[in-house]
């Protein structure tokens, strides 16, 4: 299960304040932070800001590959945003994200061909939001067949199913469950499946227990990577056990003290 | 028609341990041996090249069992009240990479020798040779605990490789090691989620994961080598898939299975087809010796000279065939 920490983003308030005095070490604790429970890479997403937010990501990158040395995912809508913080980046990034839209994978893919970088793409497009697994499988292949034209290895995608608030669109989580099935015969090697998982539990009173139960799901149908907050010890746990369960990680009593792999 | 290799790479690799200290290092080691580092199954070099190949431990005690037959004896008899002239012909006459040094003697049904005495035959056999040293208690929980901290004293800074440590009975020796610098060497009876579960409950005491060697349990040819072969395997494979706590080199103790084996000893009035009595004990130690090194070992323990000199020619031989 590739982790990648979801805290470096400027929604949250105290991250906005450390972006805004340009507050590097308290950047740098929580990259420290994220790693030391689990996370294999970090997401940075400079939130909205009053300044050039491609100065704000470009900085945020070099923050925080000062601090730790793990692959950063580099998260913006925004293309001119995405490069500066790519060509920021020390070692092969992840971009977060292009959807299923033409113009998006326009901009989009040449950039992670560019960079050698991995690409997240949601399944959605012009066309809003997919109702079902299969319209989200039809996007996928779409997301698919550009990146082979491109030439993008397969294996540097992370699909996201999409998955919405349960409180507000209950049906959506089986069908994004659905979809992951699907994903992962679309194409040779495999595409990962990601899924930004804190998105699930949006605005509910148990968001934690959600998020887990939702990831533990998602893996046994193949998910292998999420964007989620690594400092919920219950939910990295929950990841441990489940790759146990799946056969994916040796078993011992003592299993949960062992720093996971 | 040209035939196209599958490879494999891995995300983990086995970490990389040394044995013994050199002067500069806080010992008195001549030559230091260092194993592990693999990023693939043993000797594919096409997969990922090992930085280290396995080596051959000679096992040298400080009381003979008596049960030991006469085959084993003949070679070693001028040496086997001495363990440091037999560490010193290990080395000298018969090319061990290192010793490994049992005491038996301290075991209170055998000569319940005081834990100063065990200490000082330490200290003799690493005065004896230039080599690292591999050093194991007798098995009794109680005895070793009072043996392990006196021994580990008197080999401090020389970086030895100690066992062993076992889920019942590992916390004594976690800690004398961490005092005196050396490496710990973990057993498991042929299980590997307990071998996982005791490297985390070492790991947890302190110990950094690259201080550990691991023993998956006994075996010998004809009598549960296929198994042990497969809990070998199977903890290469967790390494390789990135388990830190199954990403330690392995150590295999040969020769005390090898000859119980009625194959090593039935004599050749009672088993005419099986021939010679005195090449029986050391074939069934470099057979067994043989599978393991293909299992993924990379320490072998052994007895008998013919099959130190058989095993080093095997070793050799896979380490050629696997860089042509």
């Amino acid at each position: 299960m590739f982790v990648i920490g979801e805290r470096i983003n400027g929604m949250f308030r105290a991250v906005a304040r450390a972006i805004q005095q340009r507050d590097g070490a308290a950047i740098a604790d929580l990259s420290r932070k994220q790693v030391a429970a689990g996370a294999h890479a970090l997401d940075i997403n400079t939130g909205p800001t009053a300044d050039d937010p491609a100065e704000v990501m470009a900085w945020l990158v070099q923050v925080v590959q000062e601090a730790v040395d793990v692959p950063l995912s580099i998260d913006s809508p925004r293309p001119p945003v995405l490069a500066a913080g790519l060509r920021a980046c020390r070692r092969p990034a992840i971009i977060n994200s292009t959807t299923g839209a033409q113009s998006k994978l326009d901009a989009i893919v040449p950039l992670a061909v560019e960079y050698r970088a991995g690409l997240i793409a949601l399944t959605n497009d012009e066309r809003g939001i997919p109702r079902n697994a299969a319209a989200r499988a039809e996007i996928a292949l779409t997301i698919v067949a550009r990146a082979m034209e491109a030439g993008l290895p397969t294996d540097q995608l992370y699909l996201d199913p999409l998955v919405l608030p349960v409180n507000a669109a209950q049906d959506q989580c089986e069908e994004a469950l659905e979809a992951i099935a699907t994903f992962r015969t679309l194409c040779e090697p495999a595409p990962h499946i990601l899924l930004g998982l804190s998105n699930v539990s949006q605005g509910t009173a148990n968001r934690s227990l959600i998020n887990r139960t939702y990831l533990a799901m998602a893996m046994a149908l193949g998910c292998d990577a999420a964007i989620l907050d690594p400092l919920d010890k219950d939910l990295m746990d929950t990841i441990r056990t489940a790759r146990i369960l799946l056969n994916q990680e040796i078993y011992a009593e003592s299993y949960l003290q062992s720093k996971p792999a | 028609m040209p035939v196209e290799l599958v490879r494999e790479t891995s995300p983990g690799r086995i970490f990389t341990v040394t044995i013994g200290a050199s002067a500069a290092e806080g010992g008195t080691r001549a030559k230091t041996i260092t194993i592990g580092g693999h990023g693939a199954l043993p000797f594919l070099p096409g997969d990922a090249p090992s930085p280290h190949r396995p080596v051959v431990a000679m096992e040298v005690m400080d009381a003979v069992p008596a049960e030991w037959p006469d085959v084993l004896r003949e070679p070693l008899a001028d040496v086997l009240d001495s363990p440091a002239d037999w560490a010193r012909k290990a080395v000298e006459v018969y090319g061990a990479d290192l010793v490994c040094l049992r005491l038996f003697g301290p075991h209170p049904d055998w000569k319940d020798t005081p834990p100063d005495a065990a200490a000082a035959t330490v200290r003799a056999v690493l005065d004896a040779v230039p080599v690292p040293l591999i050093i194991l208690g007798c098995g009794h929980a109680e005895k070793d605990n009072d043996v392990w901290p006196r021994v580990t004293e008197a080999a401090k800074g020389e970086r030895c490789l100690v066992g062993v440590a076992v889920p019942e009975n590992y916390k004594t020796l976690v800690v004398a090691c961490l005092a005196d610098g050396h490496s710990i060497l973990a057993e498991s009876p042929i299980d590997v989620n307990i071998q996982k579960q005791l490297n985390i409950l070492i790991t947890e005491m302190g110990l950094a994961p690259d201080r550990i060697v691991l023993h998956p349990g006994n075996a010998s040819l004809g009598y549960g080598l296929e198994y042990e072969y497969s809990i070998m395997e199977r903890i290469r494979l967790a390494g390789l898939q990135g388990d830190k706590m199954l990403s330690q080199p392995v150590l295999t103790i040969v020769g005390e299975e090898a000859w119980k084996a009625k194959e090593a000893r039935l004599s050749e009035t009672a088993m005419p087809p099986w021939g010679a009595l005195a090449s029986r004990g050391p074939a069934w130690e470099a057979g067994t010796a043989a599978a393991f090194l293909h299992a993924g070992a990379d320490i072998v323990v052994l007895l008998h000279p013919d099959a130190v000199a058989a095993t080093k020619r095997t070793i050799a031989g896979l380490a050629l065939a696997a860089s042509a």
